[in-house]
């Protein structure tokens, strides 16, 4: 295949439909779970306590599980054929560029506390994604980490996460 | 009359240099998170409400409402100069905002924008002056029956309005209110759903459901699409305030309907999106100019925006009178009542006269006072889309981490928020509607504890519900509206027996 460089094809990754019967399938996954723990607490009608705690959960479930079932009944006759696409593969790893670096965001956190976590995060992303180079990512990066800290540290008093850092300057 | 002398003092509340400065804080704090893709109203209140919590609560709501108007009035910026709707109620916007904007009638279209958002919240504002007070007394009354009866009917409006799928909507309710089951159960003390895990002992909690499904989820999509700002440029001169306020008044039908249809749509929750379209198909169909609609005609900016902010500000009408939020960022709102120990419903109109007036009379301030801001400094906010989206996109998601954190000082919610967002993305992508979600979420163990407290009271006889006129009249209306689909497809079929053939 040749392209133009900059005429990027977006190549299909995920298909509306299989999406459709993904999301479907784990509905009926909650619902079985909800239905599973409302039989353990009962779903019975209890003298002077009325519905038991189960009951409410249960039924819910129940017309959960029923429209979902109809949902995974429509998207599996949907004809596979020129289907509608959910998302590209370009589109699917920008995706990931936000996402992946988020999940290493929310997990360093609580090593190095919220405000180092954001720097390196927004700089990083900056960086790598959106090609700027390394002293405005800095500049940009660092003085949101400042400005957030005095907010909510100085100003608002709501403490946030805190590292090895932070301690450092006595916080 | 009571409820002028009332509103009145609610102004004499409102009207201090503090709270002022609070209204011109939060409407510009709105614009700019109505403006940037991924914050909207719901996630953006949500977030900010933290800050609020050390204010004294009529000024924290003054400011937080405020941010509501922002946001509603920022929505249309987007949606007219950059063909980006910030806000998904600014989609209808987008039709004829944005050809106007192409042809270098930017400035009408936005000046004609902000108008109608005026104008529609005022038209809802001056009814929940009215009705309000009157609904209120009313609801007084109201046994745990009768509030079932009316949350029911809220759920059920869901689907007998909504667009798309009935079952995509139902079984996104659904989950809202499995979620919301979540944790100790409210009249037994029993542990539900937790399985073992303290983290769950209180259950999810709606906001950061709100930060993760409306901000992460649409940080995705907004990459996803490979956002790049290609905008028409702002200049606004005060000529065209002024040329686009003398092409209104021909408009006055559209407004009415768009007004109507915006403030049904608000109470009864079908929300500000639905509202839009509905406003903007309402005037393709009636006005004189409908063939033109689409090529950026005045008249199609009036329509949806006029609609949409009727029905955004009309959702506080139940959610003040009844505890019924009519939208997700009536819910955030609901919510912060309640952190400040304010229980919204009919006892706050007689125990809180000052804090309700005094939000009521800040709702005419907080418009007049967005409408002001937003013509002058559109400038200013058009110019933040003039950042790069690889500097917005991680500060975003910066912000939603510090806002679900804030919630509770809880990591969890913050590991919740993500998994909130992939889920966010997918159901907006699948057409699974997400308002029914949260405020099944918001609403669901009041719901239950309703149902539950009703069937007691009757030892278990569903005819509870039917007991009166008043709580019976409502939950057929409520029936009728959850089944309105399905007798929409059977009618249809029936009526075009043969010649369709079967689907």
């Amino acid at each position: 295949m040749s392209h133009a460089p900059e005429v990027q094809e977006e190549r299909p990754l995920v298909s509306t439909r299989a999406a459709d019967i993904a999301v479907a399938l784990l509905f009926l996954v909650a619902s079985a779970v909800v239905i599973a723990d409302s039989m353990r607490l009962g779903f019975n009608w209890r003298p002077n306590e009325g519905p038991a705690p189960g009951y409410f959960p249960f039924y819910i479930a129940v017309v959960m599980a029923l429209a979902s079932a109809v949902n995974l009944a429509r998207a599996v006759a949907l004809p596979p054929e020129g289907e509608a696409t959910l998302t590209t593969r370009p589109g699917f790893m920008r995706m990931m560029a936000i996402f992946i670096p988020a999940v290493v965001y929310v997990a360093a956190t609580t090593w190095i506390g919220i405000y180092v976590a954001s720097a390196i995060y927004i700089a990083g992303f900056m960086i790598f994604f959106g090609r700027f180079a390394l002293w405005k990512a800095a500049g940009v990066s660092l003085s949101i980490a400042a400005i957030a800290f005095m907010m909510f540290e100085v100003w608002f008093l709501v403490p946030l996460p805190k590292g090895p850092l932070e301690a450092a300057i006595g916080y | 009359m009571e409820e002028i002398s009332a509103l009145l003092g609610g102004f004499a509340v409102a009207i201090t240099p503090y709270n002022m400065m609070l209204m011109v804080v939060g409407i510009v704090l709105g614009v700019i998170i109505g403006v940037l893709p991924g914050l909207g109203g719901a996630n953006g209140v949500a977030i900010l409400l933290p800050l609020t919590f050390s204010m004294e609560p009529t000024s924290a709501i003054i400011m937080l409402s405020s941010i509501y108007w922002g946001a509603l009035f920022g929505g249309a910026i987007t949606a007219i100069l950059f063909n980006i709707p910030g806000e998904p109620w600014s989609v209808a916007t987008t039709f004829d905002g944005h050809p106007m904007a192409m042809r270098g009638k930017a400035d009408e279209a936005l000046v004609g924008a902000f108008t109608s958002s005026f104008v529609g919240a005022i038209f809802a504002v001056i009814l929940i002056t009215f009705l309000a007070p009157m609904i209120a007394k009313f609801a007084l009354r109201f046994g745990p029956a009768e509030f079932f009866a009316v949350q029911f009917l809220t759920f059920a409006s869901f689907l007998g309005m909504g667009r798309g799928s009935p079952f995509k909507t139902l079984a996104s309710m659904c989950l809202g209110f499995a979620l919301a089951s979540v944790g100790l159960d409210g009249v037994t003390g029993t542990l539900r759903l937790t399985f073992g895990h303290e983290e769950l002992l209180n259950g999810f909690k709606f906001l950061v459901a709100v930060i993760g499904l409306f901000g992460i989820g649409e940080i995705l999509s907004s990459m996803e699409e490979g956002l790049s700002f290609r905008g028409a440029h702002a200049k606004l001169k005060m000529d065209a305030v002024i040329r686009t306020w003398r092409q209104l008044p021909r408009m006055t039908f559209t407004f009415l309907r768009s007004c109507i249809v915006g403030c049904w749509m608000g109470i009864t929750p079908g929300g500000a999106t639905p509202a839009s379209f509905m406003g903007y198909g309402l005037a393709k169909r009636f006005s004189k100019n409908g063939r033109n609609f689409g090529k950026g005609e005045l008249e199609g900016v009036v329509a949806p925006e006029t609609a949409a902010h009727a029905a955004g500000t009309s959702a506080l009408l139940p959610m003040l009178t009844l505890g019924i939020p009519g939208s997700p960022t009536a819910a955030v709102l609901l919510g912060g009542l309640l952190i400040w120990g304010l229980q919204p419903g009919p006892l706050m109109f007689v125990e809180q006269k000052e804090f309700v007036w005094g939000l009521i009379a800040s709702m005419y301030m907080g418009n007049l006072v967005g409408l002001v801001l937003v013509l002058t400094c559109v400038p200013f906010f058009a110019a933040i889309l003039r950042v790069p989206f690889s500097i917005i996109a991680p500060v975003i998601v910066v912000i939603c981490a510090i806002g679900a954190y804030t919630v509770n000082n809880a990591m969890f919610d913050v590991w919740m928020m993500l998994v909130f967002g992939v889920m966010g993305y997918l159901f907006t992508k699948l057409g699974y509607p997400l308002p029914p979600l949260v405020l099944a979420l918001v609403l669901g163990d009041q719901a239950e504890s309703s149902f539950r407290q009703a069937m007691l009271s009757s030892q278990g006889d569903v005819t509870v519900f039917w007991s009166n006129w008043l709580c019976g009249g409502i939950m057929t209306l409520g029936l009728v509206l959850a089944f309105w689909p399905l007798v929409q497809t059977v009618l249809e079929k029936w009526r075009g027996g043969a010649v369709a053939t079967p689907a």
